[in-house]
C-alpha cells in the first residue's frame, strides 16, 4: 500500500504541522531575544570573579 | 510496520487544519485584547524595551486566546444552538471538546509562565486571574445563571490594558483602574444592544439574558443607565495622566453620540423597532464599537504626543 499524500487528510495535516513548527520557530526566536535583551540591562551583572569564590 | 495514524476512523472526522485550531482562540476578541493590552502599555509612565513589550502583548494574547478555547470547550452546547455559534470549530466537528480543553489549558498555563519571565510577577497574576474569571466565573457560574453575567463577565474582557500597564509598570494605579472601568462599563450596553436584536439566539440556547429574563423595556432602562454612567468615567479618566486635549475632545463627542444612542433606544418600544427592524439598536451597536476603539486610540495618541512636548495636559 502506498500513501497518497493528495488526500485531503495530508493536507490538513501538513497545515497544522507546518503551523506549529513556524509557531515553535517563531518562539526560540523570541526567547533567544528575549534573552539578549534582559542580559543587555544595566544592573543585569555577574558578580566578579574574586567576589565569588569569597 | 504499522501507522496507527492511517486508523480512518479515527482521522476521517475532526482532524483539524491549523486554522482551526486559531479559530479556537477567537481571533477577533483576541484584536481587542491585543489593542487595548497595546495602549495600556504604551500609556504606562515606564518604558519598556520594544522586543519586551511585544512579548508582553504576545502573552496577554495568547492568555486571552486560551481563555477563548476554555470558554468553547465549556459552551459547546450553546453555540450548537446559536446561529451566531454554529460554525465554530467544535460544533462544527473540526475539534474535539477534549482537544479544546487541554489546547487551552496548555496555553494559558504557558502564557502566565510566559509573561511572568518576560515582565513582572503582577502582570502574570493579572493574566492569570483573568484567565480565572472569563472561564470560571463567567462561563461556568455566571453566564447561566444570572442575567447580570454581561455586566460581571465584561472584567475579564476589562483587563488587557491593566496587564499592559502593570507589565511596564509592575504596578497598578488609578489610570489603569480607569481603563479597566471604561471598557467594564461600556460591555453592558454593546451587548444588551446586540441583545435586543439577536433575541431568538440567546432564547434557544437558555441563556438568561436581560432580554428574556426582566424583558425588553428593562434592557432598554438599563442601557440608558450604563450609558449615562460610562459617560461620566470616560470623561473624568481626561483628566488623569493618560487623558489630554485630544482624549477630551474624543470623549465628549462620542459619549454625547452615546448618550443620543441610549435616549433614543430608551424612547422606543418593541412596535417601533420590529417597524424599522431594530434599525436604532444596531445602529447604536456599530458606534459601540467605534466608541470603544476611538476612545483607546486618544489615549495612545496622547501617550505617543508626550515625547514632542505635545500629548497630555
Amino acid at each position: 500500500m502506498s500513501f497518497r499524500d493528495q488526500h485531503d487528510l495530508h493536507k490538513r495535516r501538513f497545515s497544522r504541522n507546518l503551523g506549529l513548527g513556524l509557531v515553535l520557530a517563531a518562539f526560540v526566536a523570541l526567547v533567544f531575544g528575549l534573552t539578549v535583551v534582559k542580559v543587555g540591562v544595566e544592573g543585569f551583572a555577574m558578580k566578579p570573579q574574586n567576589e565569588v569564590q569569597d | 510496520m504499522s501507522d496507527a495514524s492511517l486508523n480512518t476512523a479515527s482521522t476521517q472526522q475532526g482532524d483539524a487544519e491549523f486554522g482551526d485550531y486559531f479559530a479556537l482562540l477567537k481571533p477577533r476578541v483576541m484584536t481587542l485584547v491585543v489593542f487595548t493590552a497595546f495602549v495600556g502599555l504604551l500609556a504606562a509612565p515606564v518604558g519598556v524595551h520594544p522586543l519586551v513589550g511585544f512579548a508582553a502583548i504576545l502573552f496577554i494574547a495568547v492568555g486571552g486566546g486560551a481563555s477563548g478555547a476554555l470558554n468553547m470547550w465549556w459552551d459547546a452546547d450553546i453555540d450548537r444552538v446559536m446561529k451566531r455559534t454554529r460554525k465554530r470549530p467544535i460544533p462544527a466537528g473540526k475539534v474535539s471538546e477534549d482537544e479544546a480543553f487541554a489546547f487551552g489549558i496548555t496555553l494559558a498555563g504557558f502564557a502566565v509562565v510566559m509573561l511572568g519571565l518576560a515582565t513582572n510577577l503582577l502582570a502574570a497574576g493579572l493574566l492569570a486571574f483573568t484567565i480565572f474569571f472569563y472561564v470560571v466565573i463567567y462561563s461556568m457560574w455566571l453566564k447561566r445563571w444570572t442575567p447580570q453575567n454581561i455586566v460581571i463577565g465584561g472584567a475579564a474582557g476589562a483587563f488587557p490594558p491593566m496587564i499592559g500597564w502593570a507589565a511596564a509598570t509592575g504596578t497598578i494605579s488609578i489610570e489603569s483602574i480607569l481603563m479597566f472601568a471604561l471598557i467594564f462599563m461600556w460591555t453592558p450596553p454593546h451587548f444588551w444592544a446586540l441583545a435586543l436584536f439577536m433575541r431568538s439566539d440567546y432564547d434557544e440556547a437558555g441563556v438568561p439574558m436581560l432580554t428574556v429574563t426582566h424583558g425588553r423595556r428593562a434592557t432598554r432602562i438599563h442601557i440608558l443607565v450604563y450609558t449615562l454612567l460610562l459617560a461620566g468615567l470616560a470623561i473624568a479618566t481626561a483628566f488623569t495622566s493618560v487623558g489630554g486635549p485630544i482624549y477630551l475632545t474624543v470623549a465628549i463627542v462620542l459619549n454625547a453620540a452615546f448618550l443620543i444612542g441610549a435616549l433614543r433606544i430608551w424612547r422606543r418600544d418593541e412596535g417601533m423597532a420590529e417597524d424599522d427592524n431594530y434599525a436604532v439598536e444596531k445602529k447604536f451597536f456599530r458606534l459601540s464599537l467605534y466608541y470603544l476603539f476611538a476612545h483607546f486610540v486618544a489615549i495612545a495618541l496622547e501617550a505617543s504626543l508626550v515625547p514632542f512636548g505635545l500629548g497630555g495636559w
